[in-house]
């Protein structure tokens, strides 16, 4: 599998990650070498063999419904890089 | 002031004895190693030191002895892998992107310890987001291992993720340290820097307030210089915790104990794929010579298959840097860590990750990106889960004969800074030995078992049943006590 730059450029997109022009043809090298190397695993049989995504038991736990945590909104709000009046805040995202 | 080097040479268990038997007191103890890590800054091995909270600490121990109730780890001094959430201090995951993020809370694994008695000197170096096995792609500069090449001076990699954790437990600047294994990352930088390193069964010890990298494979564990002292820690780092939906409830014994077991009618398996190509031959003759070892414990070997091992490096390519995308999508500049400004939300966001993560984070974040997007999806992701399946299941197959399974740990000894740095594949080799039993969930540790031509550490690695973390530490204490592993790292290092 060998990835163009405009495909490295379409998924930093979806990563939401900004990646310098000049970058992008290193990267797309890189990338296809990793996938290539990666695709070995198409050799293998895996007819009828399910998908493993956990090593513990998948069955989660029960709790009873109710609050835990909470309640520590100055402290939760301590790290943020731009708090006012009890809030995040972002850009203008409505106009 | 210059270090205690007779307080700073024991071991955990010893500084133990000598505190209960008023010895010394925890505040030399605490003394004896900041004094270490001052003269050891050259190795570049921890991010942040916490000396006021060390002499704090060493002080209510001291107190807590005098009045006849001392806790477990009373007064030992630590090194937290700077991925575990410490209260009140600084924790980075070696990235710039959580420039300036305060924990208001602490991981349940580093609560324990401390309501155990143990002490923190500091928050240790390691691989951003601990991606990485030569701790070389942190935003605060390589960790070096304080070992080097007979008669060679460059600097070589203490291994990683956990390079400063392992680097700081061989220079002797703490008596343990903790960190975290994903595909290696306890083991492959405890095998470099000669030290032990376990990591237990997946769930054993809560991830909770973990900075999280591969959600299904994170685990935390001990790296310590003996065998035992791994035990002694990681008892008091495993247990239940209900704030982890994969936590195990199951109960955490005195891992301690378990030095002592007979291994006589055991069975140690030896499989024959992990024959490298291009193995080291001083490592092939150790492996070979661990496996007498572990005969004249008692021990009988079989050779076993594990068929699928040459894929497990691949599958775990496509999982971690899959769950890693996915757990990185957080750092998006509002909650807390670095911000560039944007003119609108996207390209805020768009900037401070494009700023805020390392070369081989953004490389893992596409790649898992990619494996995950529409079209891609079931011929990677669902693909390597299949795979996984089928690593899982030769464990298990192994384990119907044979109770432990013995391999190097990593396929070469440690390198120097810069190598392989070019070449991503021939990185992710390092882990070749390590990610297998990862993938699996079983316990592993490494135990330190010789020297290579160049006079570098060689590690042993033990693979368990999942929950049998007591029959690898016997193994690894038999072959500890035979391969009377001895050497003494320097603390001189170059970094600024």
């Amino acid at each position: 599998m060998s990835l163009d730059k405009a495909t490295v450029a379409r998924i930093a997109s979806l990563a939401r990650i900004r990646i310098p022009e000049q970058d992008l043809d290193g990267l797309a090298t890189e990338l296809s070498k990793i996938l290539g190397w990666i695709e070995q695993l198409s050799e293998v049989d895996t007819s009828d063999v399910p998908p493993m995504s956990q090593t513990a038991p998948a069955k989660l736990r029960w709790r009873e419904d109710k609050v835990t945590d909470g309640g520590v909104r100055d402290k939760v709000l301590a790290n943020a890089p731009d708090a006012r009046d009890g809030f995040f805040t972002v850009p203008k995202v409505v106009e | 002031m210059t270090a205690d080097r007779a307080l700073t040479a024991l071991t955990l268990a010893e500084a133990r004895a000598g505190l209960r038997a008023g010895d010394f007191t925890a505040t030399e103890l605490v003394e004896a190693h900041l004094a270490a890590m001052a003269e050891a800054r050259g190795l570049n091995v921890f991010i942040a030191e916490t000396p006021e909270r060390a002499r704090a600490a060493a002080a209510e121990s001291d107190r807590r002895i005098a009045a006849g109730s001392a806790r477990p780890l009373e007064g030992i001094p630590l090194g937290i892998k700077d991925l575990f959430c410490t209260d009140g201090v600084a924790t980075t995951a070696a990235s710039r992107i959580l420039d300036g993020f305060t924990p208001p809370y602490e991981s349940a694994v580093t609560a324990k310890l401390w309501e155990a008695g143990a002490v923190m000197l500091g928050k240790t170096n390691l691989d951003e987001f601990a991606m990485g096995s030569s701790n070389t792609t942190s935003h605060f500069g390589p960790v070096e291992n304080p070992w080097r090449r007979r008669g060679d001076n460059r600097p070589l990699v203490p291994g990683g993720s956990s390079g400063g954790s392992a680097a700081a437990v061989a220079a002797k600047l703490c008596l343990g340290a903790t960190g975290t294994d994903t595909g290696g990352s306890i083991r492959q930088p405890a095998a470099f820097c000669g030290v032990v390193g376990l990591k237990p069964t997946y769930g054993r010890c809560s991830r909770w307030g973990v900075v999280a990298f591969a959600s299904s494979l994170d685990q935390a564990g001990p790296i310590t210089r003996t065998v035992r002292d791994s035990a002694i820690l990681l008892t008091h780092m495993a247990g239940f915790d209900a704030r982890d939906s994969t936590s195990i409830e199951c109960e955490v014994p005195d891992f301690e104990l378990a030095m002592d077991r007979p291994l006589k009618g055991l069975k140690v398996g030896v499989p024959r794929e992990y024959r490298v190509d291009g193995m080291d031959e001083g490592i092939e003759s150790l492996w070979r010579q661990g496996v007498q070892w572990l005969e004249e414990a008692g021990m009988e070997p079989v050779e076993i298959a594990l068929p699928h091992t040459k894929y497990a490096l691949p599958v775990y390519y496509i999982l971690a840097p899959a769950e890693a995308s996915s757990n990185l999508a957080r750092y998006d500049g509002v909650r807390y860590g670095l911000r560039r400004e944007g003119a609108d939300l996207r390209e805020m966001y768009e900037l401070t990750r494009g700023d805020g993560f390392g070369d081989e984070v953004r490389r893992r974040v596409l790649i898992g990106t990619y494996v995950l997007s529409a079209g891609y999806y079931d011929a990677y992701y669902l693909k390597a889960q299949k795979v996984r399946t089928l690593v899982a299941r030769d464990f298990e197959e192994a384990f119907r004969t044979v109770d432990v399974i013995l391999t190097p740990t990593a396929p070469g000894a440690a390198f120097a800074i810069g190598e392989k740095e070019d070449d991503p594949i021939a990185m992710y080799l390092n882990d070749v030995f390590t990610v297998p039993a990862s993938l699996a969930g079983l316990p592993g540790i490494s135990v330190p078992a010789g020297l290579d031509g160049d006079g570098l550490p060689l590690g042993l690695q033990l693979v368990g049943r999942a929950f049998d973390e007591e029959t690898i530490i016997a193994a690894a204490a038999a072959i500890e006590a035979r391969a009377a592993f001895e050497g003494e790292p320097g603390r001189g290092g170059t970094a600024p």
